[in-house]
């Protein structure tokens, strides 16, 4: 099936069956590999994409319903102030260990720092708890949105 | 397949553009996507023609460009970072510049120490490498000294070196590494240069920031995993559910139909679909009809597996170390007897299994991620029916090992389906194939006798029983019935022991492939001593933290880390009803660590972790804050297993199945993790698997002291704590 997406800002023509998830489309089709594959069944969250804004478990959401809604990867979610806040705190706060799950963490968080610009800890624990790290990243995850959340918007 | 060439190129450009942006640091990982042409090797054989190549680590060429070789790989741990600011350190290199690259296949060159063989693991890295690197980075960097000084013709001594640059102290005058490059590779490498005195370090020791993650927070990254090459398919498998099964009948009529599957491979234990990408791969798979043939396992389950275990426990083992007068030692003072249980359990590293092929008559690529290079190669090589050298492997940032990356199967596998393939195949696992199809950290049993006199233990017997995941993995290292590994800990107990005796008993649990889980030997053994410990202090009437400072005279290392946890964690001060504190010890992995685990438990049982404290002695703290980085990570991978983890074996087959009923500790559950970090002049410890190993029997005296249950076995059992069952 010929979709045209808007990921990053950018229309993207691609042919691929509607029931495909949004993940494979990226990852496969699309080659944009930043969005990660995890366990397929929104249970991980290192598949994490926004959908006009909001966080989606992308391995479970069909292309064929995103339609005409705007779509944000790790790739582009940088550009944004948020993102680019996010980012910078991870970096900062050097919360990264093998990195696999953090395109999702980074997603969720941007995600609730955009609704949620001053976030106390039961606020990240509800949006953050759908990502699990294995390196165990969390203490430093928490710290990060904090600082990010401190940092003016720019 | 022009879209996907098309798709590579994007994403090509993309990676090189990353080496400049990435804050400062240039970082040139020879990354699949370089090489559009299917054919051309991605991670460029390692050439040294024209460039100062004093040693396996550090190449210099005419421009300056100073690139270092990992020996080991990055899967997290920071790796790449401590060695690289090791070499820099020593060489006087301007860090800001260097070009970091994974090391090729190559076990002469690049073998682990510890094993023999090219590998990344065991908490192993700076261990082994600390003394090796210093000296590639201090004796090339003499070799340039010289080199300078024959051009300028003085005594070399009154030459320094300084930030990719050698510096005539006297006139000032300067040469750059990269001039000097070509006549230093005519020096002669000197004999016996002194690494630095660490007061003169200038890298090592401070918090740098990692040269790995600038890449990790925007998607440029590449792991194993993201590989694409052009013209590339895409497949995903499944092995017969029950260990040791094969294929029987398969009916591909539906899967054969879905849009965008090419191919059903069947092989004799494994069938895999083959498609336009991994939706149609995924779909092909789930609509084959297999008839598997289950074999001899087809009825085998946790239970028998436990029973044999604990009829093996209780036979004697091979002797590995006996002190003193056992006998003796169990007849004086008073006695407890107890044992220990630990569960199988699953890597389930983020990055699924993973690995892309492309077999050709006379020739396999590969693209992975592995913390055994040389293994994959040799493997592959096997596994495809070609020379050893007619397979290269490009290696990745991993994204989690946890040990799991120390085994080939991942790639074997896929050599075997790309076979059947024409062009490249990328073959990744489901998340169920992952969890069902792991090599598990085995189950262990420990059991041990004590005896105490005058609050002080007089008599210790500890057997280990379990599979020695070594015999297999690294047969030579298997001597005398006795598994080092499996004994991590337990002979080099820290305690001070007057009668004390250790046994093994290796006993392989039928069917279910065994291997390293992060912390290794040492995650039983540690938690099996630890526990048995406070058993201990309870029945000498003493504070768990008092009752061990009292053995551990000969450890003073270990002491100072006990005596610092103490207070930084305000251990006997006042906690609410049903909150406890607990302690455990270890001088596993050449790092001397205390850890105190706080924690409430509700009337059902449930736990909330509130806070955990290290301190840690791991000598010098080459880049402290990944120290920090590695003990929280590993705590919460510990507790997250004593808390949830366990797979269960039923008619033959594993239980469980993806994170739904693999559980992890979540955010929302991480507790407050404080680490304290001892200075210490001594030679730096292992740190990776350190936290691990720590958690689980101090979050268990955390129960024990708040409910009185002495558990013994893990995952915890709610049940037990409810039922309010005490020892």
């Amino acid at each position: 099936m010929a979709t045209t997406l808007t990921i990053n800002g950018e229309q993207k023509s691609f042919d691929a069956p509607a029931d495909m998830p949004l993940l494979w489309v990226l990852r496969d089709v699309l080659g944009m590999t930043g969005t990660k594959f995890g366990c397929g069944i929104a249970e991980c969250g290192a598949c994490t994409v926004h959908i006009d804004g909001k966080p989606v478990r992308s391995c479970m959401l069909p292309v064929g319903a995103v339609r005409d809604r705007a779509v944000t990867t790790i790739e582009g979610v940088g550009a944004t102030p948020v993102g680019a806040k996010v980012q910078k705190a991870w970096l900062d706060l050097e919360v990264i260990q093998c990195g696999y799950c953090q395109p999702g963490q980074i997603m969720s968080a941007a995600a609730l720092l955009a609704t949620t610009p001053n976030p106390d800890d039961s606020d990240i624990d509800a949006a953050m708890a759908g990502n699990i790290c294995r390196c165990g990243t969390y203490v430093r995850i928490r710290a990060a949105i904090k600082q990010a959340a401190s940092q003016r918007q720019s | 397949m022009a879209a996907a060439q098309k798709n590579s190129e994007g994403v090509s450009r993309r990676v090189l553009l990353s080496g400049g942006l990435a804050g400062g640091f240039l970082l040139a990982f020879h990354l699949p996507l370089h090489a559009l042409a299917a054919n051309e090797p991605v991670q460029p054989p390692d050439v040294t023609e024209g460039k100062f190549a004093p040693n396996a680590f550090i190449r210099i060429d005419s421009a300056g460009k100073t690139t270092l070789v990992m020996p080991q790989v990055e899967m997290g741990q920071g790796i790449y970072t401590a060695i690289a600011m090791i070499l820099a350190e020593e060489l006087d290199a301007d860090f800001s510049s260097v070009v970091l690259e994974h090391a090729p296949a190559n076990e002469k060159l690049y073998a682990n120490p510890a094993f023999g063989i090219q590998a990344t693991g065991g908490s192993t890295s700076l261990r082994v490498f600390w003394k090796p690197l210093r000296e590639a980075g201090a004796s090339a960097r003499a070799m340039l000294v010289h080199a300078a000084a024959r051009e300028w013709q003085v005594d070399p001594a009154s030459c320094t070196a300084s930030n990719g640059e050698v510096i005539d102290k006297k006139s000032g005058r300067k040469l750059s590494y990269g001039a000097l490059a070509a006549n230093a590779s005519g020096e002669r490498p000197p004999k016996d240069v002194a690494p630095k005195d660490p007061k003169d370090f200038v890298l090592i020791g401070k918090p740098l920031k990692r040269l790995d993650t600038p890449d990790k927070v925007n998607g440029k990254a590449v792991y194993g995993i993201d590989a694409i090459l052009p013209g590339m398919k895409f497949a995903t498998l499944k092995a017969c559910p029950v260990f040791g099964g094969k294929v029987g009948k398969v009916d591909d009529s539906a899967a054969k139909k879905i849009p965008g599957v090419q191919k059903i491979v069947v092989l004799d234990d494994t069938v895999a679909v083959v498609g336009d990408h991994m939706w149609a791969a995924k779909k092909g798979l789930d609509a084959l009809v297999v008839d598997w043939d289950e074999g001899p396992n087809a009825r085998l389950s946790s239970n028998d597996i436990w029973q044999d275990l604990r009829a093996a426990s209780e036979k004697d083992g091979v002797v590995a170390k006996s002190t003193g007068d056992i006998a003796k030692g169990l007849a004086t003072g008073s006695r407890l007897d107890a044992s220990y249980e630990l569960p199988f359990l699953a890597h389930a590293t983020m990055e699924p299994l993973n690995a892309t092929v492309h077999v050709k008559p006379d020739a396999c690529e590969i693209w992975t991620g592995t913390q055994i290079m040389a293994r994959v190669q040799s493997e592959a090589a096997k596994a495809a029916g070609l020379p050893v050298e007619k397979v290269t492997v490009n290696n990745h940032l991993i994204g989690g090992g946890f040990g799991r990356r120390l085994e080939p199967d991942m790639v074997v596998a896929a050599v075997r389906v790309a076979k059947q393939v024409d062009g490249p195949v990328k073959v990744v696992w489901t998340r169920e194939e992952d969890v069902q199809h792991d090599i598990y950290r085995p189950v262990y049993r420990d059991t041990i006798a004590a005896t105490l006199s005058d609050g002080k233990i007089v008599g210790w017997k500890y057997r280990v029983s379990g599979s020695s995941i070594l015999a297999r993995w690294l047969p030579p290292a298997f001597q005398n019935g006795i598994d080092i590994d499996a004994l991590d800990s337990a002979v080099d107990m820290p305690y001070d022991i007057p009668n004390f005796h250790v046994e093994y008993v290796r006993a392989e649990p039928p069917a279910v492939p065994t291997g390293f889980w992060r912390g290794v030997g040492a995650n039983n053994n540690v938690f099996a001593i630890e526990c048995f410990m406070d058993e201990l202090a309870r029945k000498a009437g003493k504070d768990p933290i008092d009752f061990r400072r009292a053995m551990l005279g000969k450890n003073p290392r270990l002491l100072a880390a006990l005596n610092l946890v103490a207070e930084k964690s305000n251990w006997g001060e006042p906690l609410p009803v049903r909150a406890g504190r607990g302690v455990s010890v270890q001088p596993s992995f050449g790092s001397f660590i205390a850890t105190v685990v706080e924690a409430e438990i509700d009337e059902q049982g449930e736990v909330r972790l509130r806070r955990v404290t290290s301190a840690v002695d791991t000598g010098i703290a080459v880049n402290p804050d990944t120290i920090v980085a590695q003990l929280e990570g590993g705590l919460i991978f510990g507790l997250t297993a004593a808390l949830y983890g366990e797979v269960t074996i039923d008619k033959g087959r594993v239980q469980q199945s993806n994170f739904n009923d693999y559980r992890m500790l979540r955010i929302d559950q991480a507790p407050k993790i404080e680490v304290h970090i001892i200075k210490s002049g001594e030679p730096p410890g292992g740190i990776g698997e350190t936290g691990t190993t720590a958690g689980p029997p101090a979050l268990r005296n955390a129960i024990y002291a708040a409910t009185g249950v002495a558990l013994r076995r893990l995952p915890i059992d709610r049940s037990l704590i409810s039922a309010g069952k005490k020892a």
